[in-house]
């Protein structure tokens, strides 16, 4: 009896408490983030889709086609094809496809590559309607990125200014992607 | 013209519609209190796209649910189906006639108010277990079963404590309950502890029993998500699902109505300032608030566990109050 | 306790003892069920609400993670083991590094392994939040789960902010990391031991003693020893039968054997013992991160001499670690080429999912799924 008692009270505490933990929260601040109003920052390390990156003595990628990214990736998503240009000391990269469906965002890729030449992008606004839509040509990409940051100088060399173009673009994507 | 106004078929009229309109704006907007209520709970704003602060959610939904198409699955017993959640909604509906909201602000003033009352709310679970047994699913069949089992666990300690509340009111006319509370708070038959003084206890109980009538978490088996899908409503779509959905919210009204009316001092003000309507309504919804917070604080109990709650803790204590209760009367 | 515990058995019993069988019917738990939490299936045999015999249907998200490491190089796998237990992805990922690592030789620099002792231990903190809210799921409370949210957020920001990967990380490589920690990470880390102590007392008094809560699980689902002898049950499920197994004391590898911490085990087997011992986990855990902190080394987080092309010598190869749900063991056999010759991964969720079959017989279907609930399954672990 004594101990039916006793397990009631403290059973009843019990309920109590949990209801004081309770109200306790309910007058504390809200801890959401309220997405399409407000972003948080991108952290510096983030794993996106990859993306060629552009030398700033040449403003062309630094991409040389080595393929050694192709080799690492598990998933078969990345087809670079490559040619040697005229009067040029290297190969470039003429075409860079990959396969986002099929992409696990594992970075080998980009540990792989020991020039730098490819690195993760900010995009994370990654909707689409169709499949089609993540096979993306990176190269293209590339290209339209630099014309939509200097359109007058898409052929010019060495412009210090699309290179910080690229570089806020893929600094700031929080920001661009959302207005 | 002022003559035909105040006739008694005019009156009843403006009650209904009053009534109709208080039940469908109450479910339609404690649906919205729930939802921000739950929101600061798991700190986190709740509905805020739809109107400021979310105040128009309850439109979006109502539009939501009206537009899609009501899905009588084959081979269900369509009549009862269809009628199941029109019987969970009317009886809520047709107990407010007899709550007194205000000094003369009741739609029927009769003498056995209390026993239409729960005559009206035994017709609940009805509606749940023909609902689940109509539905031709498994889920929805396991949930009838839950809530007839459920119904044998709370509706005794129930009775048991309004036969001890008629007994010290002696009255069923709640009005009459009302009025018998009036002056500071401490007439309130809650704080009446030298008539009974387990009287706080017997609040309790009513409250416990009014969260398992309603089928509010921690007695939500027979919705119990996790278990039975959606129970009773598992293949309920559109205002079938709503209408169900609005009537709990009605149930969830008329519970915290009738425990402020039996309990609380209904519309009498503990200080004597604002009218009464308004000491009503703020001592309801803070019961409507209680049982938001309960809901969003415990897990579910198991109906093993309500039946023993109920069996081993409720029916004795209250069958104790009202013996002493009766004992106290007695002898003084 | 105890009155309960005999109304229970009792009850348990009907359905034997008239025959059962006779009015049974089948209930599918899933694939597409709230308290399975993925596509796991039971296909339960049921007499009213009684469970007669319920029966796990798995491969519904098979996806031939053992086929894949037998065709692709031991690098490229790595990916593929994040994926498997999406929720202790860390200390998957450890497995096959280490097992790679033992055959090749290489050993990882003592930063690298404080790391990655570090990081398994958020990790499984963090797992068990996500099992923690999940569970109070399925016995209907709602609220613990976006307060576990709210702390594994902090563990998954300072996940993110080393790893860049918020769920499948696939942090450590062969021979160590993928890159060092810098200062902040450190520095967030200790806030958040900081922070989580009060937050796990705050869960103590909002679920664990809950009188609700303690009765819907103590005496429930007990799991003997010679059940999860017998199914092969490691992890909490076996740490609350009684047998303080954890591969961290029992085969211990990486920097673990630097550490001081204890294998909460708990004697009941029932459901309420098996929530204890991760809670008890979560602060062991704790402390195991402060440690690391604290003695943290200095120097490289990649072994100097990892070839490119890694060729095992023939031979065959087991390592295994405590993951979050148990004894995560990967096991490969070499025929020294660049590929596994058979790549073998023992999951703890298909063990433990297996004495579900025997452990839920009898029990009322809210009680099974408590029970369910208690083993913390992944699917995809399962099926993997």
């Amino acid at each position: 009896m004594r101990n039916a008692v006793k397990e009631v009270v403290s059973g009843f505490y019990s309920l109590i408490v949990g209801m004081r933990v309770t109200i306790g929260q309910f007058f504390k601040p809200i801890v959401t983030v309220q997405y399409p109003h407000e972003t948080l920052k991108i952290a510096p390390r983030f794993r996106g889709h990859i993306e060629l990156v552009l030398d700033p003595a040449t403003g062309k990628p630094k991409c040389f086609a080595c393929k050694l990214c192709e080799r690492a990736c598990p998933s078969d998503c990345i087809t670079v094809e490559g040619a040697k240009l005229e009067g040029a000391k290297k190969r470039s990269v003429t075409a860079y496809h990959l396969d986002f469906t099929k992409c696990s965002l594992c970075g080998s890729c980009v540990e792989a590559c020991r020039d730098g030449a490819i690195r993760f992008s900010r995009d994370y606004n990654l909707a689409g309607w169709s499949k089609e839509d993540f096979i993306m040509d990176l190269f293209k990409r590339l290209e339209l990125e630099a014309q939509a940051a200097s359109p007058e100088k898409v052929d010019g060399r060495a412009v210090p200014g699309l290179i910080a173009a690229q570089d806020a673009a893929h600094q700031d994507k929080t920001k661009t992607d959302l207005k | 013209m002022l003559k035909l106004l105040s006739t008694e078929p005019v009156r009843l009229l403006a009650f209904l519609v009053g009534i109709m309109a208080f039940v469908g704006l109450n479910a339609a907007y404690l649906v919205w209190v729930e939802r921000k209520g739950a929101g600061r709970f798991q700190r986190r704003p709740g509905p805020t796209e739809v109107g400021y602060a979310g105040l128009l959610q309850p439109i979006a939904d109502a539009i939501k649910l009206l537009s899609k198409q009501l899905i009588v699955p084959q081979g269900v017993d369509a009549a009862l189906f269809r009628v199941a959640p029109l019987l969970m909604m009317a009886p809520a509906l047709m107990s407010l006639a007899v709550i007194p909201f205000g000094p003369s602000l009741a739609a029927r003033n009769i003498n056995v108010g209390l026993l239409l009352i729960f005559a009206l709310g035994s017709i609940n679970v009805m509606a749940i277990m023909l609902g689940g047994w109509s539905s031709r699913n498994k889920y929805a069949i396991m949930s009838a079963a839950r809530v007839v089992s459920q119904n044998v666990a709370y509706e005794i300690p129930t009775l048991l404590v309004v036969i001890t509340m008629i007994m010290i009111t002696g009255t069923m006319n709640l009005n009459e309950i009302v009025r018998q509370q009036a002056g500071a708070f401490w007439h309130w038959n809650v704080f009446r502890v030298w008539v009974n003084p387990l009287m706080p206890v017997t609040f309790l109980i009513f409250f416990i029993c009014m969260l398992a009538e309603t089928n509010r978490a921690p007695f939500d088996m027979a919705e119990a998500e996790s278990e039975l899908v959606a129970g009773a409503y598992t293949e309920y779509s559109s205002m079938g699902f709503g209408v169900f959905f609005m009537a709990e919210y009605a149930n969830i009204l008329l519970g915290c109505s009738l425990a402020t009316v039996l309990f609380l001092g209904g519309w009498q003000s503990p200080f004597g300032i604002l009218p009464g309507v308004l000491w009503f309504l703020i001592k309801m919804y803070f019961l409507v608030f209680a049982v938001v917070w309960v809901r969003w604080t415990f897990p579910r109990t198991q109906f093993y566990g309500l039946l023993n709650l109920s069996w081993k803790l409720l029916i004795p204590v209250s069958l104790f109050t009202l013996i002493l209760s009766s004992a106290i009367m007695k002898l003084y | 306790m105890t009155t309960q515990e005999t109304i229970v058995s009792n009850l348990a019993d009907v359905p034997r003892s008239n025959g059962g069988g006779v009015e049974t019917f089948v209930l599918n738990v899933g694939p597409q069920h709230p308290a399975t939490h993925g596509v796991l299936r039971v296909k339960m045999t049921m007499d009213g609400e009684y469970v007669l015999r319920a029966e796990p249907v798995c491969g519904y998200i098979h996806r031939m993670h053992e086929k894949m490491g037998e065709n692709r190089t031991y690098a490229q796998f790595l990916p593929n083991t994040s994926r498997i237990d999406y929720l202790s992805a860390m200390t998957y990922t450890h497995a096959w590094a280490g097992v790679v690592e033992r055959a090749a030789k290489i050993q990882p620099p003592p930063r690298a392994e404080y790391v990655r002792v570090i990081t398994s231990e958020l990790n499984r903190i963090s797992s068990h939040l996500v099992w923690w809210g999940a569970f109070l799921l399925d016995l209907g409370g709602f609220t613990p789960l976006l307060y576990a949210f709210d702390d594994r957020e902090m563990i998954l920001d300072l996940l993110e902010r080393i790893t860049g990967a918020r769920l499948t990380y696939c942090y450590y490589r062969i021979g160590g990391l993928y890159n060092d920690v810098d200062e902040e990470f450190i520095e967030g880390t200790r806030k958040f031991v900081h922070h989580m102590r009060p937050r796990l007392k705050m869960y103590r008094e909002l679920v664990t003693e809950n009188i609700i809560f303690r009765k819907r699980l103590i005496d429930i689902g007990p799991i003997s020893q010679e059940m999860c002898r017998k199914y092969g049950a490691t992890g909490p499920v076996i740490r609350g039968s009684g047998i303080p197994y954890d591969v961290r004391k029992a085969e211990p590898y990486s920097a673990y054997p630097e550490f001081d911490f204890e294998i909460p085990h708990f004697r009941e087997g029932d459901s309420m013992a098996r929530y204890l011992v991760r809670m008890e986990e979560m602060a062991q855990s704790l402390r195991i991160i402060e440690q690391a902190l604290d003695k943290l080394p200095s120097g490289p987080v990649m072994a100097e001499k990892v070839p490119r092309v890694l060729k095992l010598p023939a031979g065959d190869y087991c390592y295994a670690v405590e993951a979050a749900r148990g004894r995560f063991m990967v096991r490969i056999v070499s025929d020294n080429k660049e590929i596994a010759y058979r790549a073998k991964l023992r999951t703890p969720c298909l063990s433990n999912l297996s004495l579900f079959e025997e452990a839920s017989q009898g029990m009322l279907l809210p009680d099974a799924l408590a029970l369910m609930g208690s083993l913390d399954l992944v699917i995809p672990d399962i099926d993997r």
